[in-house]
């Protein structure tokens, strides 16, 4: 009874973020545009497919990943654990940024992971593999940006663990992406950007900021209310950088490749 | 029937394999780093259930519906020729998605705590309250233009990056200036402003208008509205912490 009455609440609330989307497009559909698409009845089932699935899905998160994520943030920020991995001698007066290595890990892992099981990612990847005619692969994509937000949430914790400013590592990646601009394929950039929108979605945003909130209670010397928020930022910024590199890379690899032919004909 | 069963079995196998790192990066460190028995396994499994199943049945709308239903509308507003409601459903499409977002209401009363601390507003229960709505529609606000400008950029096709370098040094420039407190809330705003549901619609509406419009790449032009709608909200943010 229990698990039902859980599925009902979390379906209302999805047909509450749902409600205002699907009145805005059906109503411009019918009172602006004044057609019916020509597949309505697939489009509206459809809607239902979405709507149930995501409903499903943020319960099994809210069950599942969400409290294990959660708990395993805060056991591997606790100063307990860091301390039980101390090698014999240290005391906890030694503990420096390098202690803290199980936190780069676990953020490296998680960030690749829950990048992957995005479904925002998932549909941007869909279309721009459409759009690309094949040029851009779906797994090449997901897998540069699931690169991109690990790396970036590993440094956000160093970052909180040392206490530098956010600002310098964003201005420095901002930076980064203006001069990789300049010499990336013209075609990835609009995508590039993107990139850095969809990753932080519906599975990432809940456990990065658990890990981000975790690890600024415990590093002494960090106020949670600066320095928790931020990792975010770092997991937006990354893949900005990654997915160009990607296309940046294809582009070599391409070139090497003609270069290859080449030499085999002459 | 059996067609859509054939696709929904093929996806949950898609499903699966996405799901598949984050249940070993779960497993290792539960058992390998921090050495704790697993809690409410049946809850769990349930929920790995429940997880994999919709994924599956999102996947699967995703296709038959918003993707559709996003291109169909572009492609219709692209013959209408009509800019004034081109841009208004653009305004309505970032607004509405965003002002209900449920991360954006967290982060809003998270920066309205954040607020109070730092005794920028009264510590009341209706100051925080204002704060935390003010807030959320100043995002929602942003998103809105984002997607305005962002529409326009793929009529004319002027190239993204310009916008969005610009954008980035304006939020350097108010880095400087805003309060401490705002500044990480207000990195973190334009990562959560993207829902799940936004994200394929958004992308769906810019893709279309730019297939459907004559001299448009949709690989160059069709993409980067996304990337304005995570970019707008820092700059209202920091505005917002500066003003209030």
């Amino acid at each position: 009874m229990d698990v039902f009455s859980a599925i009902v609440d979390v379906t209302l609330g999805t047909i509450g973020d749902v409600l205002p989307i699907a009145a805005i497009i059906f109503g411009f559909q019918f009172f602006v545009l004044r057609q019916k698409p020509a597949n309505l009845g697939e489009i509206l089932v459809g809607f239902v497919w979405v709507l149930v699935g995501l409903s499903l899905f943020l319960l099994g998160l809210e069950w599942c990943l969400f409290p294990l994520g959660r708990t395993m943030a805060e056991q591997l920020t606790d100063p307990v654990f860091i301390q039980s991995t101390l090698a014999a001698g240290e005391t906890a007066q030694d503990i420096d940024w390098k202690d803290y290595y199980w936190v780069y890990i676990f953020a490296f892992l998680i960030g690749f992971s829950t990048t992957i099981a995005e479904p925002s990612l998932m549909a941007v990847a869909i279309k721009a593999n459409e759009v690309s005619g094949g040029a851009i692969g779906v797994w090449g994509l997901r897998i540069s940006v699931a690169l991109g937000v690990s790396i970036g949430i590993a440094l956000g914790c160093y970052r909180i663990v040392v206490g530098d400013p956010i600002h310098w590592y964003i201005m420095a990646g901002y930076i980064i992406v203006v001069l990789q601009t300049s010499v990336a394929p013209k075609m990835i950039i609009p995508l590039a950007y993107d990139s850095g929108g969809v990753t932080t979605s519906t599975v990432t945003v809940p456990l990065v900021a658990a890990l981000g909130l975790g690890l600024s209670e415990t590093v002494p010397g960090r106020n949670p209310l600066i320095d928790g928020f931020g990792l975010i930022a770092f997991a937006s910024l990354f893949p900005i950088l990654s997915v160009m590199a990607y296309a940046q890379l294809s582009a070599f690899k391409a070139k090497l490749g003609d270069r290859q032919t080449e030499n085999a004909e002459s | 029937m059996s067609n859509t069963l054939k696709k929904l079995l093929a996806a949950m196998l898609g499903s699966m394999r996405d799901l598949l790192p984050i249940v070993l990066v779960i497993l290792f460190f539960q058992f390998l780093v921090l050495q704790q028995p697993m809690p409410n396994v049946g809850q769990i499994l349930l929920g790995v259930l429940f997880v994999l199943l919709g994924l599956t049945f999102f996947m699967h709308g995703l296709e038959q519906g918003l993707f559709p239903i996003g291109e169909s509308m572009a492609s219709a507003f692209a013959r209408k020729g009509s800019l004034f409601w081109l841009i208004a459903f653009a305004f309505c499409l970032g607004f509405g998605t965003t002002v209900a977002e449920p991360a954006l209401i967290a982060v809003a009363a998270e920066a309205a705590d954040v607020a109070a601390n730092g005794n920028m507003i009264e510590s009341t229960q209706a100051a925080r309250k204002q704060y935390a709505n003010g807030l959320r529609y100043t995002v929602a606000l942003s998103v809105g233009l984002a997607i305005v400008v962002g529409v326009i950029r793929i009529l004319k096709g002027w190239p993204v990056q310009w916008f969005i370098i610009g954008g980035y040094v304006i939020v350097v420039i108010m880095t400087m200036f805003a309060p401490k407190e705002i500044i990480g809330i207000a990195y973190d705003s334009g990562g959560v402003t993207t829902s799940t549901i936004t994200v394929p619609l958004v992308t769906a509406l810019g893709v279309g208008l730019a297939s459907s419009i004559r001299g448009r790449n949709p690989m160059v032009d069709g993409f980067g509205l996304i990337a304005f709608a995570s970019l707008t909200p820092m700059i209202f943010v920091m505005a917002y912490g500066m003003v209030i």
